[in-house]
């Protein structure tokens, strides 16, 4: 009996597989889904200098001045600015979740939806970082 | 007479539904658990985070004393021991979510493992750093 399973000389064809990433043109809303997994393993990293900021202070004076030498360096400060951007990324992402989840947003504002959490959060980043440039310098 | 749930004829369904399904049990007795701490624990993050937002632009800047007062203020170290147990649950939970999409057998049972106590180090050594500076902050209280 002929069967789709099985290949001429009767061996088992390997099974069909869903098409993955790989085959897609990337839309936004794709695109902004995966960003938001990978802005909350980021936001691991963040989380992880403020614990050690938090230790450093609970530690004394000597601690916390070390502390505070090593995220005033510019390539540290060039981290706590990636982590700006994919904490606000993140925390608009769950918003844009939240409102789907509620069932709201499914129609064509759905892509707006998206653009908005990237845009938004490189503007938040830009104005949090400008008010915090602007405070260390008065 | 037939029992209802025996289908043993090999074609008919049983008609009988389990009473776990009809009380929406399940098996392990949970299912959507995971999904509503992640959404709250989420909400709790997003308003906590934002709060102590304006207090890391705060700490820029200031003495060690001054940021002890600052942390140590229960205004300040209440809601962050808080944003601590809820980001750290949201953590645990998330990287949980991406492992069990990508990592399976024994290696993905590991890193569940080892993702649960990443988790509990982490907001355990963030929530005795909070303790420790709310009790340096009461001390120079209580010294003046």
């Amino acid at each position: 009996m002929a069967s789709a399973d099985l290949d001429a000389n009767g061996g088992r064809r390997p099974r069909p597989l869903s098409p993955h990433l790989g085959i897609y043109r990337p839309i936004v809303t794709m695109v902004m889904s995966i960003m938001h997994r990978v802005t909350g393993m980021m936001n691991i990293g963040g989380l992880l200098l403020v614990v050690a900021y938090l230790l450093a202070l609970a530690a004394g004076p000597e601690s916390f001045a070390t502390a505070q030498a090593f995220f005033g360096h510019w390539l540290v400060r060039v981290v706590l600015v990636a982590f700006t951007w994919s904490l606000i990324h993140h925390a608009l992402g769950g918003v844009r979740h939240a409102i789907w989840d509620l069932g709201h947003g499914f129609g064509k504002e759905r892509e707006n939806l998206a653009w908005m959490t990237l845009a938004g959060s490189i503007l938040i980043t830009v104005a949090l970082w400008a008010l915090i440039v602007v405070l260390e310098v008065i | 007479m037939r029992d209802p749930r025996d289908n043993s004829d090999g074609f008919s369904a049983p008609h009988r539904t389990s009473l776990k399904t009809i009380r929406g049990l399940g098996s392990a007795r949970s299912g959507t658990e995971h999904f509503i701490q992640q959404r709250f624990t989420a909400l709790a993050n997003f308003v906590l985070v934002i709060v102590l937002a304006f207090v890391a632009i705060a700490m820029s800047g200031r003495s060690y004393t001054e940021a002890v007062a600052l942390i140590g203020s229960p205004w300040v170290a209440v809601p962050l021991a808080l944003a601590i147990i809820s980001v750290c649950l949201h953590m645990k939970i998330g990287v949980q979510v991406v492992v069990e999409d990508y990592v399976h057998g024994l290696a993905g049972l590991t890193l569940l493992i080892l993702n649960a106590v990443f988790a509990a180090l982490v907001g355990g050594a963030a929530l005795f750093a909070v303790v420790k500076i709310l009790l340096a902050a009461l001390s120079v209280q209580v010294a003046e």
